[in-house]
């Protein structure tokens, strides 16, 4: 059969097609109009109606991160693609696999300062895995089909297609690739036999072994394989911000998170450990604070990664494992049954002793008195109320990390956030994703009165598609984390921190349609929560805005530059 | 430390700014970037002459792996390699100087390849090191314009870049 001679608009919808896309979130424009005509005669996909470009690609970043499959967002040329870089340079930050196709003015046009047009190839070369600029009409399918798989295998990240739209209009023979072959992009998936068996041996003769698993472990689907091993070989766990869920929370080996606002236990153990194992995790400033304070107390490190140049970037590594994490954790598992007999797990006793007298500090405790709404005591109540099965959603800041460590979180991508590039703004989009990905989950946002207020107007985009997200604002009239930063670090000097001005959450929400709430005494949050989450509202979207103590601080913190080991505790103030 | 690192990369528009925006982007350093295509008219080779510590210098060579369009690369330095770089430059050539710069530019193995009535601009290959020696060598207020193709490398022997 002859193949079909279509628009460069069709090719472009029937290429997402071919790869099975559920949702492209996008906005129209001049430069998209011929793929939005296109878009309008399809029904394979639903196309989801954003009021603003970033929470396009936010929401697309999102569904990703919920499903594990490529989200896809679709921007005009100029202002659209401008608007979309805070979400591609937040995916990308992430690791998170997805497609953004852009319009272009027309190829005749470009360069002449056109209306609308922006270099958007070269405005996002910095924070994208790859880009393409699409030429010809011929290779619009051969470069969603590269774009798709690019995005998704390796270190997976987003990859921007911008197509012109005279491209869009012309006609070309519609074939989809089946394969692809790059000879310049082969991802190594495959550990190295000679290393993990070096790995296991370190392991099982460790006297003080330690693992740290981060975002790598959940966008590789590593979490089973993962809580085996630690299982099994009976060791300590932690998990960075963007590996939470990576290993059950409520497992006895896991210590909780580490970095700037982990536990005491984890935070120690990280530091004192003889032996490490890094899996899926980069070693970031934000979690093993100063390299060189980190190893002070020396030890062997081996580190699992899917991309050799996180190895070794900011810590050298003893025994780099470059490949897929899931495979590799499943090599290592095979590895260490042709050893069992030799491991003795009694060699650890001191050791597991010694971190549980971190422990028993109780890092995590806070004072309520029961008047002031705490916001910790918040998410404990979301936590329950949700019993631990949300997905839940954060922007940026001290909620988040409240988040982070209160609700603790027992499977794989259920917490979505914002960790790489910190992006305020996220939580809402990133509920929409979520929200639409699983339309029968319970999704929670748990956000800020600053945060909430970088996307505010994706309200409507809730009321149109219907999405019962919960929305959870910690209103403290404050940019929380800065406010911290400037009570610790600026003497008290609350520079432009302090949120001015602020609407009436409740008639905001009531006005986009949905249901407000205001909480202000402590013995209204679990009420109100279980009223948001009960069949009742279960088809409304619930804006709840929980007025809470105005001055309480995340511990344990970790001051900038400072050694793991370093913290400041609660019980220090 | 100076090292020499060729790349062989995907023909593509953009490629050079690529690799360009990385280096700037992760403040490597870039001493000379040299860029041309290859007998495979799929493929550009680029030479780039960076420094840094032996850790810099692995990350360098990770990270432009890590580019999509790029095919291959090689630390010229982790062998025994040649390098090669052009010089053009324009000298003063009046009476005083006419004979000391021909001279220098004979002892160096340069050529001179134009003799105007007070220039003359003469055509020098070889290390860049060579280069310098050859500059540091002429009366500095002679010197009226240089240009260098930045270092060009090649394995020795069966030491080779291609795919």
């Amino acid at each position: 059969m002859k193949p079909e001679i279509i628009t460069g608009a069709e090719i472009t919808i029937r290429s997402l097609q071919e790869e099975n896309v559920e949702f492209v979130f996008g906005y129209p424009g001049g430069a998209v109009l011929n793929i939005y005509d296109a878009i309008h005669q399809q029904t394979e996909f639903k196309h989801v109606l954003v009021r603003h470009e970033q929470a396009a690609v936010h929401a697309a970043d999102a569904f990703s991160r919920a499903t594990g499959k490529v989200g896809v967002a679709l921007v005009t040329s100029g202002p659209g693609a401008t608007n979309a870089v805070t979400g591609i340079a937040t995916a990308h930050m992430d690791s998170i696999p997805i497609v953004i196709i852009s319009g272009q003015v027309p190829t005749h046009a470009i360069g002449s300062d056109a209306f609308q047009e922006c270099d958007t190839v070269g405005i996002t070369r910095p924070c994208v895995k790859h880009n393409f600029l699409v030429k010809d009409v011929n290779k619009i399918a051969s470069t969603i089909k590269k774009a798709f798989f690019i995005a998704s295998t390796g270190r997976p990240g987003p990859v921007l297609v911008d197509i012109p739209k005279d491209i869009t209009a012309e006609t070309a023979e519609f074939i989809y690739p089946k394969t692809i072959e790059m000879r310049s992009y082969k991802p190594v998936i495959k550990g190295h036999s000679g290393q993990i068996s070096k790995a296991i041996d370190l392991l099982i003769n460790a006297q003080k072994p330690m693992v740290y698993s981060g975002g790598g472990a959940v966008l590789g689907d590593a979490a089973k394989s993962l809580t085996k091993l630690v299982k099994k070989l009976d060791l300590p766990i932690t998990n960075t911000l963007m590996g939470l869920g990576g290993f059950p929370a409520s497992d006895e080996n896991f210590l909780g998170m580490l970095g700037m606002h982990g536990t005491y236990q984890a935070n120690m153990a990280m530091q004192e450990c003889d032996v490490l194992l890094a899996v899926g995790a980069r070693f970031d400033d934000r979690v093993i604070s100063n390299p060189e304070h980190f190893l002070k107390n020396p030890k062997k490190i081996i580190h699992i990664d899917i991309d050799p140049a996180s190895i070794s970037k900011r810590v050298k590594i003893d025994i780099p494992i470059v490949g897929d994490v899931d495979l590799v954790l499943i090599d290592l598992l095979k590895a260490y049954q042709e050893v069992e007999k030799n491991h003795n797990k009694k060699l650890i006793s001191p050791w597991m002793e010694k971190i549980k007298n971190w422990t028993d500090t109780d890092c995590m405790a806070y004072k309520d008195n029961g008047s002031v709404i705490k916001p910790q005591s918040v998410i404990q109540k979301l936590h329950e109320v949700t019993e631990g099965d949300a997905f839940i959603t954060s922007d940026v800041g001290q909620h988040q990390m409240w988040a982070a460590q209160y609700y603790p979180f027992d499977k794989p991508r259920r917490w979505i956030n914002s960790g790489g590039l910190g992006t305020m703004g996220v939580g809402l989009p990133y509920a929409m994703g979520c929200q639409l990905a699983f339309p029968e989950s319970q999704v929670a946002c748990v956000t800020g009165e600053a945060s909430i207020q970088m996307c505010i107007q994706e309200l409507s985009t809730c009321k149109q598609y219907n999405l019962p997200i919960k929305i959870i604002t910690l209103n403290n009239r404050y940019m929380g984390m800065v406010r911290q930063w400037q009570e610790f670090f600026y003497g008290n000097r609350y520079a432009e921190s302090y949120v001015d001005a602020l609407p009436d959450f409740v008639k905001l929400a009531e006005s986009y349609g949905h249901v407000g709430m205001k909480i202000e005494k402590s013995s209204d949050v679990e009420g109100a929560l279980k009223e948001a989450f009960s069949p009742k509202l279960k088809e409304r979207l619930v804006f709840m805005d929980f007025i809470t103590d105005q001055t309480e601080n995340v511990f344990p913190m970790i001051p900038s530059g400072k050694g793991l080991s370093e913290m400041i505790l609660a019980k220090d103030e | 430390m100076r090292h020499i690192i060729s790349l062989l990369m995907e023909n593509e528009s953009g490629a050079l700014s690529r690799v360009s925006g990385l280096f700037s982007a992760r403040g490597y350093n870039i001493e000379s970037l040299n860029v041309a295509p290859t007998e495979d008219d799929t493929l550009s080779r680029m030479t780039i002459v960076t420094s840094g510590s032996n850790e810099v210098i692995e990350q360098i060579i990770k990270q432009l792996n890590k580019l999509i369009d790029v095919v291959k690369v090689l630390d010229l330095n982790d062998g025994r390699h040649i390098e090669r770089e052009l010089m053009i430059v324009k000298v003063k050539a009046t009476n005083k100087y006419r004979d000391e710069v021909k001279r220098i530019s004979d002892t160096f193995g340069g050529r001179i390849i134009e003799m105007a009535e007070t220039t003359f601009t003469i055509e020098l290959t070889g290390p860049s090191s060579e280069l310098d020696d050859y500059l540091d060598s002429l009366d500095k207020a002679a010197i009226i314009e240089t240009v260098r193709t930045g270092a060009l490398g090649i394995g020795r022997g069966e030491r080779i870049l291609k795919i």
